[in-house]
């Protein structure tokens, strides 16, 4: 179109320039052909092919045109009066078809033939469609150029609602702007995490808490199975769990497959992208190729910081000054009004990487940079990206970072500093009358004074001027007073959960029910987490802590939990499960003998053994036959056990007064009623129950965590007793005249212990702890508090008593159990088995 | 990818946090592992300690914390990271892995030389 075929032959200057042909006029192409021109204008003549009817534009900022923050025009890169300038042709709104080496031409849909000397590549990607029903239907756009905005938009003038699949980059970003455009927009992402490959799981979280907060809908681990259709026309979609969500345009952003059809047929080498080696140079010296269309050294790239690279490289072996393009690091921010989010590098931590992390809850922050061996190599910024150029200058530099290694975390102003970079300086650089913490208005100079008064621990200096004792988030500030003041390092006094947080259990505990925390990223974020994910100990504690505080609410964390209770059966130490079904009260029949008795024979299971806690313990199960075992239990009226959990195990029994010559009360009755209402329930730490019918004690209630003497004019009520590694005998709680009375109490007492023991504390060294008085106030000071607790307890467990093991048997979770697929290196030739099975999905 | 790299499948069947096993006939079973940052390894699924199944162990940051004894054991280079007298060089092997357009391949040399033995 419009060639300035004058202007051409002004440069032409007899003829001898070179031919370059280009196809695609995107990002790449024009950049390559810029370079060039920057070079040698005068060397070739130049024709590039662009399949869209239009000039080079600015393709990251087709999302504020969405968004309506920039009108089209001004994102042209280069305006029809740049091509007439450079003499350069475009040929837009035709697509080259065929690419004939032998003959070196092109050809393009309307049948223009053009003859080149050398031929650049630069068709960029293509948006990848998932392949599910429904693709096809009018109203499913994907998001890559002008014409795709520009049918969101039509489609956002009618209103309605959209869904999006897909919650990286560019799925949040048309996300975004449809919103903006007024459309009720719900994001279907198939991971845990939002832009999982730019983001940890932290990040992720606060992404997805503020997009939710500017009311769109975001479903994470949520997998599309088809799109629904009305008339040819969208009109939502299904999940895989079988909800639906009305929809009239549908967004698929799930990810770009580089553009080499045309390569391929053209018999360029080709794997993932057009293979180029360092100057950009194909299998065939004279086709070149650049951008988001090639892959170089192995990698593909989607972002445009490495095509500006690549056509420095290009342009100068085009020039004959060949350079070099060595790859590239790249870096990824979110264009999303008000969101500040910068990822780069590797932050995947491990060992030799240490990970700092600095969190400010208040502010929303959340900051992460990984050093290896003295070097940046990655970095996750979120609610403040002002240093997100600068930690990535030192990525790319690899430049050692020992002598800012404190103050790397506190960005560039603090670190560039000079005689501040020792964290413990700056606080010594504090006036007197700067506050430390912010909750009880103390500033530095009461916090010294509290020392020099003889506070000489944390502990002292809270309990003295309250300095950190609310939230905790000055603990660290108040912990280097304590150090500048009494000389030295000052040797922690509290029990922290773990290290990777500066605050106590109780603590930690009293702030989830405080400020209504409603998931462990959530609590790492509010209480200054120092680790990006926690570790093993405190995980499984938070997941605990919440699912206590918000029965009903909380959706349990599995990978958060320890093998067992995650395979709801016990490890052994080759790797099989032990099982073991309730016996109520230790109780049985011959249904359930002979179901467990077909089981050990149909498994094959080596060993079956009476238990301590009176039932029957099967072993040396595979993981994957769990679910069949249950299954099979299930059919007999059997379910878990719970001898895998931190929660309530057994209720041992006597036979009581309905056998027994002594026995004075049912005891037998009393515990199936008891281990009826207490099983299922999630607690600090494993929790046994037993009733003996009478001092005789022949059930053992008196090491127990909760124990029951049944006597002549009622019931003896034992708590705190443990039998295991030291010994505790129980501390009589009271004693009470019926049934319901004895199981109200022990409704109670679990409930106080659920809501107020550490994770990982029995009920022996809790009581131990807190002393027999503060359990007995925490129940009885006030008059209302055993039915209240009760009354918790029932309602928390209105949501546990559903077997797990059903769930399992009938499918759920299923990926616990079976392998990935099994690998045969000598497939037994008549088999004809392929080398790796992969499980139907 | 084929030949050198061996495909095990789409990354979708592992969910972050957690792991998947891939016995291998005549040899030691290869446990694949999904971090929360999204990266994965694959180890032999056996404890430097007592042979533990390491895949079922909790997983944070690049570690795994043994499900027997609490070894943390590092995915990256499968050694056993605790100062303890045993635990000083005690080391799993690791299989080379790659992803690849939301595929996993390890690499075939490792998963076949584990049957060798
Ligand atoms: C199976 C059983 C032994 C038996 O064959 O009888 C058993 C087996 C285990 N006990 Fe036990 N304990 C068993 C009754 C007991 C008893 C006796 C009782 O409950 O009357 C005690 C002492 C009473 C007590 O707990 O106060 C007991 C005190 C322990 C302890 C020490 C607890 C403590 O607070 O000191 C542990 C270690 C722990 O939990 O951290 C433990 C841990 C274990 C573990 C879970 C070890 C482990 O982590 O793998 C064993 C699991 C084997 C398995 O796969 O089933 N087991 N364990 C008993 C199962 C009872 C049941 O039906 O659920
Ligand atoms: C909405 C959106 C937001 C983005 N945001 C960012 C961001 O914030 N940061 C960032 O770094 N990157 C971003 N990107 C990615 C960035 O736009 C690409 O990396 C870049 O455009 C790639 O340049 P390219 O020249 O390789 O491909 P393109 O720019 O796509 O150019 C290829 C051109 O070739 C044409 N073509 C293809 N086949 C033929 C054919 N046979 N004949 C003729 N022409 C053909 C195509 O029509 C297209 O115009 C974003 C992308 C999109 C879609
Ligand atoms: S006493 Fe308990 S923990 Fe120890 S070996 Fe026996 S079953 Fe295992
Ligand atoms: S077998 Fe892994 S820690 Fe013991």
């Amino acid at each position: 179109m419009n060639a300035p075929l004058d202007m051409k032959h002004v440069f032409r200057g007899g003829g001898d320039q070179e031919r370059l042909v280009v196809i695609g006029n995107g990002m790449a192409g024009c950049r390559a052909v810029e370079e060039i021109l920057a070079r040698d204008p005068a060397r070739y003549a130049v024709t590039i092919f662009g399949a869209e009817p239009r000039v080079n534009y600015n393709r990251i900022m087709l999302s504020p045109v969405l968004s309506g923050e920039k009108a089209f025009d001004e994102i042209v890169i280069n305006d029809a009066a740049w091509y007439a300038d450079n003499a350069v042709t475009l040929v837009s709104g035709d697509a080259v078809v065929h690419i004939d080496r032998a003959a070196r031409t092109v050809v393009t849909r309307s049948g223009r033939v053009e003859e080149y000397d050398r031929l650049l590549i630069a068709t960029g990607s293509d948006p990848f469609i998932i392949p599910i029903p429904g693709r096809d239907l009018a109203g499913v756009v994907t998001f890559r150029d002008l014409d795709d905005v520009e049918r969101m938009l039509s489609a956002a003038e009618r209103g309605g609602s959209a869904v999006v699949i897909g919650g990286g980059l560019l799925g949040l970003e048309a996300a975004h702007g449809l919103s903006l455009r007024g459309m009720a927009v719900t994001v279907i992402h198939l991971m845990p995490t939002l832009m999982e490959r730019q983001l940890d799981e932290a990040a992720g979280w606060l992404l997805k808490a503020e997009l939710e907060s500017r009311g769109q809908t975001i479903l994470t681990g949520a997998d599309t199975a088809e799109i629904l259709g009305e008339d040819g026309h969208v009109s939502g979609v299904r999940l895989k769990d079988g909800r639906e969500i009305p929809a009239s345009l549908l967004v698929m952003a799930v990810g770009i497959r580089p553009a080499t059809a045309l390569a391929k047929a053209a018999g360029l080498e080709v794997e993932r992208g057009i293979v180029v080696d360092d100057h950009m140079v194909t299998s065939d010296p004279a086709v070149l190729a650049v951008g988001e269309c090639v892959q170089h050294r192995g990698a593909c790239y989607g972002l445009v910081a490495p095509l500006w690279d690549m056509c420095r490289a290009l342009a100068d072996h085009a020039c004959d000054t060949p350079s070099g393009y060595a790859g590239s690091v790249t870096s990824t921010k979110l264009k999303v009004s008000g969101i500040d989010l910068f990822s780069a590098g590797d932050f995947s931590g491990g060992e030799g990487c240490e990970d700092i992390v600095m969190r400010d809850a208040a502010r929303g922050l959340y900051k992460r940079v990984v050093v290896k061996d003295n070097r940046l190599i990655g970095a996750v910024l979120y609610g403040d990206t002002a240093d997100g150029n600068w930690y990535f200058d030192m990525l790319r530099s690899g430049e050692d970072i020992s002598a800012i290694r404190e103050a790397l975390i506190f960005g560039q102003a603090f670190a560039s500093g000079g005689t501040q970079l020792d964290p413990n300086a700056a606080v010594a650089a504090l006036s007197d009358g700067a506050e430390i913490c912010g909750c009880n208005g103390v500033s530095k100079g009461r916090v010294v004074g509290c020392i020099l008064g003889g506070a000489n621990t944390l502990d002292a200096v809270r309990a003295s001027c309250k300095a950190s004792a609310s939230c905790g988030s000055c603990t660290g500030l108040v912990e280097s007073l304590l150090g500048l003041t009494l000389g030295g390092e000052v040797a922690r006094t509290v029990k922290t959960v773990c290290k990777c947080t500066s605050f106590t259990h109780d603590d930690v505990r009293r702030l989830i029910v405080a400020n209504a925390f409603r998931a462990i990223p959530q609590v790492m974020q509010e209480l200054h987490w120092s680790t990006p994910d926690g570790c093993a100990s405190c995980r499984p504690a938070l997941n605990y802590y919440l699912l206590c505080a918000l029965p009903g609410e909380y959706v349990d964390d599995q990978k958060s939990r320890f093998v067992n209770e995650r395979m709801h059966a016990n490890i052994q130490k080759d790797g099989t499960y032990s099982v073991v079904p309730r016996m109520w009260g230790g109780l049985t029949n011959p249904r359930e003998l002979r179901a467990i008795a077909d089981v050990v024979e149909k498994f094959n299971a080596p060993m079956v053994k009476v238990t301590g806690g009176q039932r029957l313990d099967i072993f040396g199960i595979k993981k994957e036959d769990l679910p069949a075992v249950w299954a099979d239990l299930n059919a007999a009226g059997m379910v878990s056990g719970h001898a895998y959990g931190k929660s309530l195990r057994t209720v041992k029994t006597c036979v009581g007064s309905e056998w027994c010559r002594f026995g004075t009360q049912d005891s037998t009755g009393l515990g199936v009623q008891i281990e009826q209402m207490t099983w299922g329930s999630w607690m600090p730490h494993k929790f046994k129950i037993a009733v003996s019918g009478c001092p005789r004690n022949c059930a053992e209630a008196t090491i127990k965590d909760f124990g029951i003497i049944c006597v002549d004019s009622g019931y003896e009520l034992h708590v705190g007793g443990n039998g295991g590694i030291k010994v505790r005998v129980t501390d009589v709680l009271g004693k009470v005249e019926t049934e319901a009375q004895a199981m109200e109490l022990c409704a109670a007492f679990i409930q106080l212990y659920r809501e107020k023991a550490h994770y990982l504390e029995r009920t022996a060294p809790w009581i131990e702890r807190i002393g027999l008085e503060a359990v007995k106030a925490g129940l009885f000071d006030d008059a209302g508090a055993v039915a209240a607790l009760a009354a918790r307890f029932a309602y928390s467990q209105s949501f546990m008593q559903d077997d797990p093991w059903a769930k399992r048997a009938a499918g759920e979770d299923a990926e616990l159990h079976q392998h990935l697929g099994e690998f045969r290196p000598f497939p037994a030739p008549d088999l004809e088995l392929p080398a790796v099975l992969e499980p139907a999905a | 990818m084929t030949g050198e790299w061996l495909d095990i499948g789409a990354i979708t069947q592992i969910a972050p946090g957690n792991a998947r096993t891939l016995p291998v006939q005549g040899g030691d079973e290869i446990a694949v592992f999904h971090t929360l940052d999204n990266q994965f390894y694959a180890l032999v699924n056996k404890c430097p300690h007592k042979a533990g199944p390491l895949s079922q162990g909790i997983v944070h940051g690049t570690v795994v914390t043994c499900p027997l004894h609490n070894w943390n054991i590092s995915l990256k280079t499968g050694e056993a990271l605790g100062g303890g007298p045993d635990e000083l060089g005690a080391c799993v092997p690791t299989i080379p892995l790659r992803v690849d357009a939301g595929r996993i391949y390890l690499l075939r040399a490792a998963v076949v030389g584990k049957t060798a033995a």
